[in-house]
């Protein structure tokens, strides 16, 4: 509990504090603010990869979203799982992936997470409980459903946290996915990541409602709003839903308005979108510079504490590059590989 | 007649047929995923909606099966969509819509109404966009009767074919590869049309007829010229239409050859290359055949992500130069 009596000794008391502050131990609070890191570094580390000519194809970079992804997983055990989007980097590594073999990957290499088949858009960790981005909006919330049936009928006791844009909340099988995870009462955990935009398509051009979580209300679950930059506030309702769903109490719906700073992929005029707005969020509500002020503020770390997490991650994004590059091409006789699970 | 003819690229081409099209037809509008001010996912709309305006050039919701009900609904009714698939592999969230209600309207209602709809799928692989974003589904819809599904492979062509589909009164599906959106090509100014049921000789040969879709007809006339220089003398016929097919051009072409290769990106089996074998084996040109029919075609793989891989999963201008030279044996 040195966390939670270190946070006492500055506060006096503990009632008054976020909600991370009085449910974690200091380790794990520093080990999420690493985690952020990881993931802000991880991607800034691939996009200059892809620069170089390194990585091909595409990818969509969630640099601004990262308090949504690591406080959505914080309440979470390894055998949870989760289902992720085409922006699903952050998703990855916040449930507990590692950095190097997501970069072989992104390499093409065998050493890569999906052999060198799936690349960015289709990263996925099963052992930590990830069960793939997806290149299709919408593509994983009634693949989430089916998990989470998986998991009532055989009580295995996992719950299943379902990670989606806004955009996708206009796709069909939002609707139907949120509706049979509801009339089963199923453990499942819908986060939207609102980040404003489906593409250069503003959620008020593409959604009748105003928060993607009032739809919470046409499926009987409920709809919970919260400020997706900053950390505690997205544990908290991950942590409410979490409960509910392993009391068999059904499905939540959680909306974390946030922000992405980079452009949709790598092909994005930003013609949508003012520099002003892009700005305001980078500088006023940063989601790692927020939890930093925080950390301190709280007593929980020293800027010199904060300054070495940052270090290490740097040495462990430089490593993972390097395991990346050594790493084996993929020979074209395993082309048709896994295309089925017995081979001819 | 004799519009002056410039090189522009194919996507460019795309974009000029659709505003000759908006600008004769009130009627005429476009729908898709991001398609206005972001100009569309491969910017072929481009700047159109600085042009026509966000009612006519419309922003849809991510919402393909919707989207593509809408259009529906609209053509069927007195408007003349142009439907933007951002890619290919998104039609299998509409093919509902496409397969049971586009397709068989007309039929159902014993003729009482029309579609004439237009959808445009970019398709294929080679960007590196892995198993969802690279897929040559062509011969999904050219298996519905109702449909028409054309793959220009030249910017003359995709403008010709693009101004012919919306003048249809049936929906016509365009595949359009990917990779040919930057290919510059002559393209006359102005309104002009290409058929959407005959195929074209694009190179003239004796001794093996390619028959090849989309980007193949590119790899094809390489690969011929390649032939050329060892004394094979190839064929090259460009599909341009998979429904309807213009048996004529390629029975022809195989009485004169002989020997036939169909090179498709999409899926070898039950694709493109089997249907026009088939074709082949129940014709008069069947008696000419000096060596059994070749198909290069897709693997029989999803599409995957590394580089290497992906070159490996769709037919290259060797493989066609080797097959060529295989049944040409003989020949010289
Ligand atoms: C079914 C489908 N339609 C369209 C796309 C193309 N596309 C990929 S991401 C995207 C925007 C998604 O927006 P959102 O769900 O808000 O996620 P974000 O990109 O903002 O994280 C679009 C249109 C797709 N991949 N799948
Ligand atoms: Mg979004």
């Amino acid at each position: 509990m040195s966390g939670r009596a270190q946070a006492m000794q500055v506060e006096g008391e503990t009632s008054n504090l976020p909600f991370i502050y009085r449910q974690y131990e200091r380790e794990q609070l520093l080990d999420a603010l690493r985690k952020m890191h990881l993931i802000r570094r991880f991607e800034e580390g691939a996009e200059e990869c892809y620069m170089r000519g390194l990585i091909h194809g595409t990818m969509h970079l969630s640099i601004g979203q990262e308090a949504s992804a690591m406080g959505i997983c914080m309440p979470l055990v390894n055998e949870d799982q989760i289902t992720s989007t085409h922006r699903g980097h952050g998703h990855c590594i916040a449930k507990g992936a590692e950095v190097k073999r997501m970069f072989a990957e992104f390499f093409g290499k065998t050493t890569g997470y999906c052999a060198g088949r799936g690349g960015s858009m289709h990263i996925a960790d099963v052992s930590t409980g990830n069960l793939g981005a997806n290149g299709i909006v919408g593509g994983g919330l009634p693949i989430a459903v089916g998990a989470a049936l998986t998991a009532k009928r055989l009580r295995t006791g996992k719950v299943v946290v379902c990670f989606f844009g806004d955009g996708a909340n206009n796709e069909g099988a939002f609707h139907e996915a949120l509706n049979m995870a509801a009339i089963w009462k199923l453990p499942v955990i819908f986060v939207c990541e609102n980040n404003g935009y489906g593409m250069s398509t503003s959620t008020a051009r593409s959604t009748a409602v105003a928060n993607v979580a009032d739809r919470a209300a046409a499926y009987s679950m409920p709809g919970v709003i919260v400020d997706g930059n900053v950390l505690s506030e997205v544990a908290e309702a991950s942590h409410e839903a979490v409960e509910r769903a392993r009391r068999g109490d059904g499905p939540t719906l959680i909306e974390c308005k946030t922000y992405r700073y980079r452009g949709h992929s790598k092909s994005d005029r930003n013609r949508y979108r003012t520099k002003d707005e892009i700005d305001d969020w980078m500088t006023n509500r940063d989601p790692i510079r927020r939890y930093e002020a925080q950390l301190i503020e709280f007593g929980i770390a020293t800027s010199d504490e904060l300054e070495a997490i940052r270090g290490s991650v740097q040495q462990e994004i430089d490593a993972g590059i390097e395991f990346a590059k050594t790493s084996p091409m993929p020979s074209i006789d395993g082309l048709a590989d896994n295309v089925y699970t017995l081979e001819a | 007649m004799n519009a002056p003819v410039r090189e522009i690229s194919y996507s460019q081409a795309i974009q000029e047929a659709m505003a000759i099209a908006m600008e004769a037809d009130e009627r005429v509008i476009l729908m898709g995923e991001d398609i206005g001010v972001y100009g569309g996912a491969f910017q072929v709309t481009g700047d159109l909606v600085d042009r026509f305006g966000s009612d006519r050039v419309m922003d849809t919701p991510i919402s393909e099966l919707g989207g593509a009900g809408v259009a529906v609904g609209a053509a069927v009714t007195g408007l003349r969509p142009i439907f933007e698939f951002q890619f290919s592999d998104f039609a299998a969230l509409a093919m509902e819509q496409i397969v049971n209600q586009a397709a068989k309207m007309r039929y159902m209602l014993g003729g009482a109404v029309s579609v004439p709809l237009v959808m445009r799928f970019p398709a294929g692989s080679g960007t590196g966009a892995a198993a969802q974003h690279s897929q040559s589904l062509e011969a999904w819809l050219g298996h519905v009767p109702g449909l028409k599904v054309i793959q220009p492979a030249t910017p003359h062509d995709v403008k010709g074919m693009l101004l012919a589909a919306v003048a249809d009164p049936d929906p016509v599906m365009i595949f359009e590869h990917k990779l040919l959106y930057k290919m510059k090509g002559p393209v006359p100014e102005g309104h002009y049309t290409v058929p959407l049921d005959k195929a074209e000789v694009r190179r003239e040969g004796r001794d093996v007829s390619i028959v090849a879709t989309s980007i193949m007809v590119h790899k094809a006339l390489e690969a011929a010229e390649v032939l050329a220089g060892e004394g094979i003398s190839a064929e090259v016929i460009d599909l341009r239409s998979i429904r309807p097919l213009d048996r004529e051009t390629v029975i022809a072409s195989v009485m004169k050859t002989s020997r036939l290769i169909c090179v498709y990106e999409g899926v070898k089996t039950l694709g493109v290359g089997a249907e026009i074998s088939a074709m082949i084996a129940e014709s008069e040109a069947f008696d000419y055949l000096d060596a059994p029919i070749l198909r290069l075609g897709g693997s029989e793989t999803p599409i995957p992500y590394n580089p290497e891989l992906e070159k490996a999963a769709v037919p290259q201008v060797p493989d066609i130069i080797d097959a060529a030279r295989g049944l040409a044996r003989g020949v010289r």
